[in-house]
Parts: C-alpha cells; structure tokens; sequence
C-alpha cells in the first residue's frame, strides 16, 4: 500500500500531503506518524495540506486525532497551507477543527513549533536554577 | 428537468471515494460551479460517498449535468442495498453516528448543496440526491 512520506527537519515532523488519500492512507497516516514521533523524539508535527482540494470529514477527524494524540507525546501539530475554499467548506460541514494549531504557511508553522520550542527551553533553564 | 451529461460510478472500495470526488470535481468544472462552490460539492459527495460503502455495503453513484430555466447544476444520487436508515431526522442531526464516523456526513452533506432528498426503507437500502446549481 501507498504511504504519505515523512521527513525529519531537525526536532520537527514534516508531511506534505500531495495526493487526494483514501481514507486507508489517512488512518496509514495517522498511524505512522504517531510511531515517529516517539522513533524521532520529535516534539512538532508540520502537516501542509495546501495541496488537497478537499478536507471532509474522515481527513477533517484524522487532523484532529493527529493533534490530540501529538499533544499526549509532548509534541505540537501545526496544520498549515489550508485553501480558503477548504475552510469555508469545513466551517459549514460542521468541523472547525478547535483542537488544530494552524498557520498560513510552512514558515509560520515552523516558527510556531520553535517559539514554543525556545519557551519550553527556558523554562528548563529556570528549573535548574 | 433535462439531463445533459450522466456517468455512473461504482461504491465498492474506499478508493471508489476518491473517484467519486474526481467525477463529482469534472462535472462540477463542466457546470461552471465556481470554487468554494465546487469544494463544497465535491466535500458533500464524499460524505455521500463514505456513507454508501461504510454504511449501505457499497452500490452506485449516478451524476449528471441537469437545466432547468436556463440554470446548469450537478445533480448526484447515490443509491444502495444496505440494512436502510430507521430514523431519517436523527440521522440527518450533527452528531448521530452509528459506526466510526464523526456524525456529519448526511446533515453536512445537505448543508453544502442547494438540494438534499433521501429515501430510505429499513432493509431495502438508501437513496440520497444532492444538487448545486451555478
């Protein structure tokens, strides 16, 4: 079967989703990246969709299961590229993703796991003391 | 109301689904739907789509391109055998699930189209119709 790739970027995930899933490749999905992010000890998850033309409900969930299951391993999801029509489409199919860290691009997404990243550092740094 | 176009499509596999979106994406572009119009029909179709293969047990997906007044809009009916749906108002509310879904395949559905109908008959199987007019 067809596996979305995953890449390591420093302590981050990165998946760029590029092909319209069945709903087996997003569970497949979902599940190899839960197992990376312990493999990887990594502590974000990038997701681009900005590729995908359509987000209903089962990717919608997947999303949301991702984030929620990335959160309980100390790492956080950042969705990131979503095409305004998506997010219309989504708002009224009933799914706003509340659980969903989003950016508007890669970039952004990345510099949200690093903020994050550097306070989490400090913090560590001020339990020493 | 004139039929311009028609296609059908077996619901078989859960890659059936994609095609679903693809034909349903076609037709659409052939209307001239603009593009949250054309996301919002094709989201509804796999909805509909998942619907048929998880709960009807599979069966067909007939779309056409239909006039009506001078209007062009994509019409889908999807069609299955499957054990029907008892009680088509709880269905249709956000939130009844009766399998692994997250409970807004058919009221969703219907929010994103400008037509919605279903028929269905407990152990005969379903029938639903959306339609989104330019």
């Amino acid at each position: 079967m067809d596996r979305i790739p995953i890449l390591k970027f420093g302590n981050a995930l990165l998946v760029t989703i590029q092909v319209d899933m069945h709903d087996r490749l997003a569970t497949a999905l979902e599940e190899d990246l839960t197992s990376r992010i312990v493999s990887n000890n990594a502590r974000g998850v990038l997701i681009d969709i900005s590729a995908l033309e359509v987000v209903d409900s089962f990717i919608g969930r997947m999303l949301d299961n991702i984030a929620a299951v990335s959160r309980i391993l100390d790492a956080d999801t950042v969705v990131v590229g979503m095409r305004p029509a998506v997010a219309i489409t989504l708002v009224e199919l009933g799914l706003s993703l509340t659980g969903v860290k989003t950016a508007l691009n890669v970039e952004r997404g990345m510099a949200m796991i690093h903020d994050r990243l550097a306070g989490s550092e400090a913090d560590d740094a001020d339990d020493e003391d | 109301m004139p039929t311009t176009k028609t296609e059908r499509l077996g619901i078989r596999i859960s890659d059936d689904v994609v095609r679903v979106r693809q034909l349903t994406r076609t037709f659409a572009l052939e209307v001239g739907l603009g593009l949250v119009d054309q996301t919002k029909v094709v989201t509804a179709a796999s909805e509909l789509a998942r619907n048929t293969l998880d709960y009807g047990g599979g069966g067909d997906v007939t779309a056409e391109i239909v006039e009506q007044g001078g209007r062009r809009g994509v019409r889908l009916t999807f069609e299955d055998k499957g054990p029907g749906i008892a009680d088509i108002e709880q269905a249709l509310k956000d939130g009844f699930t009766s399998g692994k879904g997250m409970g807004l395949g058919l009221g969703g559905a219907k929010r994103l189209c400008n037509e919605f109908s279903i028929v269905s008959e407990p152990g005969l199987g379903t029938k639903v119709t959306i339609a989104r007019w330019k």
